[in-house]
């Protein structure tokens, strides 16, 4: 769940409040508002939409977490789903080219747990394997 | 409803997904004048902005597509229909690459641009921009509560509550295109928290029938402590609290039941140690927020063990919602179109679920024709006077009995329990679907005859209200599907019934109804 906003780095835009799908914010004066967290989803969308890498989310999506802001701000994470989304930059030739390569190693991966299962179930293959 | 917003437009879309993008970008293209209205915001909203939908990709080589199509129908064990594959298979071969200009294709690895497969979040900016540079007005956190009609029962327009500035707004339109998603019942499925079932009420309390609600038992794995979308799990094995591994089968029905047996003994575990090598360093290029809930809990998604759970997916991988009548992605109430989700996926899989790539492509191709089809509507309705128009459905406006408080935590918390509790929908049989409903019926009475709210709160009692009506109609459909079938599966009832090759329909409000397709209601009765 949203877990922190960063009122030093937050530019009160108040974009996340009209992104966020599920009406958790309301927008601030100076900072947006966590009006309802009960409805958050944990789908980082405020943070993903956030030009000013304020807003960090945990990544407990069942029930609140209590962060110090301090070693969330030294960890890096700030931006860091923008940045790796290329969120900016989407024009940027090369972006997506190995999107292509996900659906194949999924089924490679699907295959290999079936091939698994019949070696398992055919007693060619001990679960110590 | 004092303060009341009013508009008109010629085609009215509801939702904010991609069916309701395609749907708004049609209708504006057809040179209709469009209001899209979603419960939250267009880019944002829905279970495609976290995900990486496929969509079926077949080239137009007629054997190629003939052999598509003859899978696909085997597969869907008698209820799909061909015509509306190949429909669904052109269209989006057609379609999707119009969406260039709005969104970066990547490269097919041979000089050439790969278009089946995209980034949701990237995916729904660019619906949301080329569905404004079509000329659709996009209304976000606008939920609609109710639909409205006119004097011959003809859907012409919508009411609801904007949440943002807290005013109520009503739109009057020539039609009015569905698009609202399918509903979890709230299991935590990330992207599904407003997926509440809400379009299948309002349509319903319209008059409309819903087809294909028992095909609802769908999960997907992931980390306990939150859902993700893009599953890399497939090659998972799985483990107890003690450490013996879990043999599962490795998809089907099957496989979750033995995994959710496991879990109604206690946690269990996956690891990746057999993914292939090649996917651990490029996941996080291709789908950052899967990588991410593992790297914030100081877990390595590729190296250690961590807890799973079951989230359901109900009718988003389901396939139940609402019945289509004709060509145009009609309903059996004139002026309401249905799209995506929030329409029954039979047509293009039968009693299978249809994945993401099927699904993907059906929510693109029936948003495209319902779109369409509905500015063709409004258009030729534009000059029609305005008349007389009637707000629809009254469960949580106008109680039957005394105003009370309906405990809709607890009442959320039971359709949950009933829907996506593993005991309950991996071992289905008559007695344990008898007793769900009995309990949902008691609580659709309770929200009918007490509840009553108005602004933010009304729109929070309308979604319980939803997820309770959706409960009724799924539970109902298992209960009259007296077989097993693709992804409906009764434990009293494991085989196919010969006779059981016809879609079955669903509706109704205070009474929930069952009947299969093409018989009347008399014949069924017998």
């Amino acid at each position: 769940m949203i877990a922190h906003i960063f009122e030093d780095l937050c530019d009160g835009c108040n974009r996340c409040a009209a992104v966020c799908p599920t009406h958790v914010l309301d927008p601030g004066d100076r900072v947006p508002v966590i009006a309802r967290l009960d409805q958050c989803q944990t789908c980082y969308m405020c943070e993903l939409y956030c030009g000013a890498d304020a807003i960090y989310v945990g990544p407990d999506s069942r029930q609140p977490e209590s962060v110090d802001s301090q070693v969330i701000r030294a960890s890096g994470h700030l931006g860091r789903v923008r940045r790796d989304h290329g969120w900016d930059r989407p024009d940027e030739a090369g972006h997506l080219d190995r999107y292509r390569l996900l659906g194949p190693l999924l089924q490679e991966g699907g295959e290999s747990a079936a091939r698994r299962y019949r070696a398992l179930t055919a007693g060619e293959l001990d679960v110590a394997d | 409803m004092s303060d009341v917003l009013t508009q008109r437009c010629d085609v009215l879309v509801i939702g904010g997904g991609m069916a309701a993008a395609w749907a708004a970008i049609a209708a504006a293209k057809a040179g209709a004048s469009v209001v899209l209205v979603d419960k939250g915001y267009v880019g944002t909203s829905g279970v495609t902005a976290t995900a990486g939908p496929n969509h079926w990709w077949i080239p137009p080589d007629p054997a190629r597509r003939r052999e598509a199509i003859e899978q696909k129908f085997a597969a869907g064990l008698g209820l799909g229909d061909p015509a509306w594959m190949e429909r669904v298979i052109d269209t989006t071969w057609r379609t999707l690459p119009d969406l260039a200009p709005y969104y970066p294709f990547g490269s097919d690895g041979n000089g050439g641009t790969y278009y089946s497969g995209v980034r949701g979040s990237e995916y729904m900016r660019g619906l949301r921009a080329y569905a404004t540079a079509a000329g659709a007005r996009i209304l976000d956190h606008h939920p609609a509560l109710q639909l409205l009609t006119d004097d011959d029962g003809a859907v012409v327009g919508a009411r609801g509550h904007a949440r943002l500035t807290g005013a109520d707004w009503e739109i009057r339109a020539g039609a009015v295109v569905m698009a609202t998603g399918g509903c979890a019942f709230r299991s935590g499925l990330i992207g599904s928290h407003g997926n509440t079932g809400d379009g299948y009420l309002m349509a319903a309390e319209a008059g409309a029938e819903l087809s294909g609600m028992e095909f609802s038992i769908q999960y997907t794995v992931s980390p306990a402590w939150a859902s993700t979308r893009t599953l890399p799990y497939g090659a998972a094995r799985y483990y107890d609290a003690e450490g013996a591994e879990i043999v599962a089968p490795p998809r089907g029905h099957a496989h979750y039941q033995a995994l959710g047996a496991a879990l109604l003994k206690g946690p269990v575990y996956a690891d990746l140690i057999d993914a292939p090598a090649e996917l651990p360093p490029i996941l996080k290029d291709i789908q950052p927020f899967t990588p991410l809930p593992f790297v914030r809990k100081g877990v390595d998604l590729f190296r250690d063990r961590w807890p799973i759970k079951l989230f359901g997916e109900g009718t988003i991988r389901g396939n139940g919602g609402l019945r289509i009548v004709d060509d145009d992605c009609g309903t059996n109430v004139a002026g309401l179109y249905a799209a995506g989700d929030a329409a029954t996926r039979e047509l293009a899989t039968g009693a299978i679920s249809g994945g993401g790539a099927v699904n993907s492509a059906w929510a693109l191709t029936s948003g495209q024709i319902a779109g369409a089809a509905a500015a063709r509507r409004g258009l030729a309705l534009r000059d029609r006077p305005a008349g007389m128009v009637h707000a629809v459905g009254s469960a949580g406006i106008a109680p039957a009995s005394d105003e009370r408080t309906v405990d809709r935590k607890a009442i959320e918390a039971d359709v949950d329990y009933h829907m996506n509790g593993y005991q309950h929908s991996l071992w289905r049989s008559r007695t344990q679907l008898s007793e769900s409903l009995a309990l949902l019926d008691a609580h659709w009475r309770s929200i009918g005859d007490h509840g009553r709210s108005e602004g933010l709160a009304l729109v929070a009692l309308r979604e319980t209200a939803a997820l309770t009506a959706t409960a009724r109609w799924c539970t109902a459909a298992a209960l009259a599907r007296n077989e097993s079938r693709g992804i409906h599966v009764r434990v009293d009832a494991p085989a196919l019934d010969p006779a059981g090759g016809v879609r079955l329909l669903t509706g109704g409000l205070d009474r929930v109804w069952t009947r299969p397709e093409g018989r009347a209601y008399a014949e069924a009765a017998e």
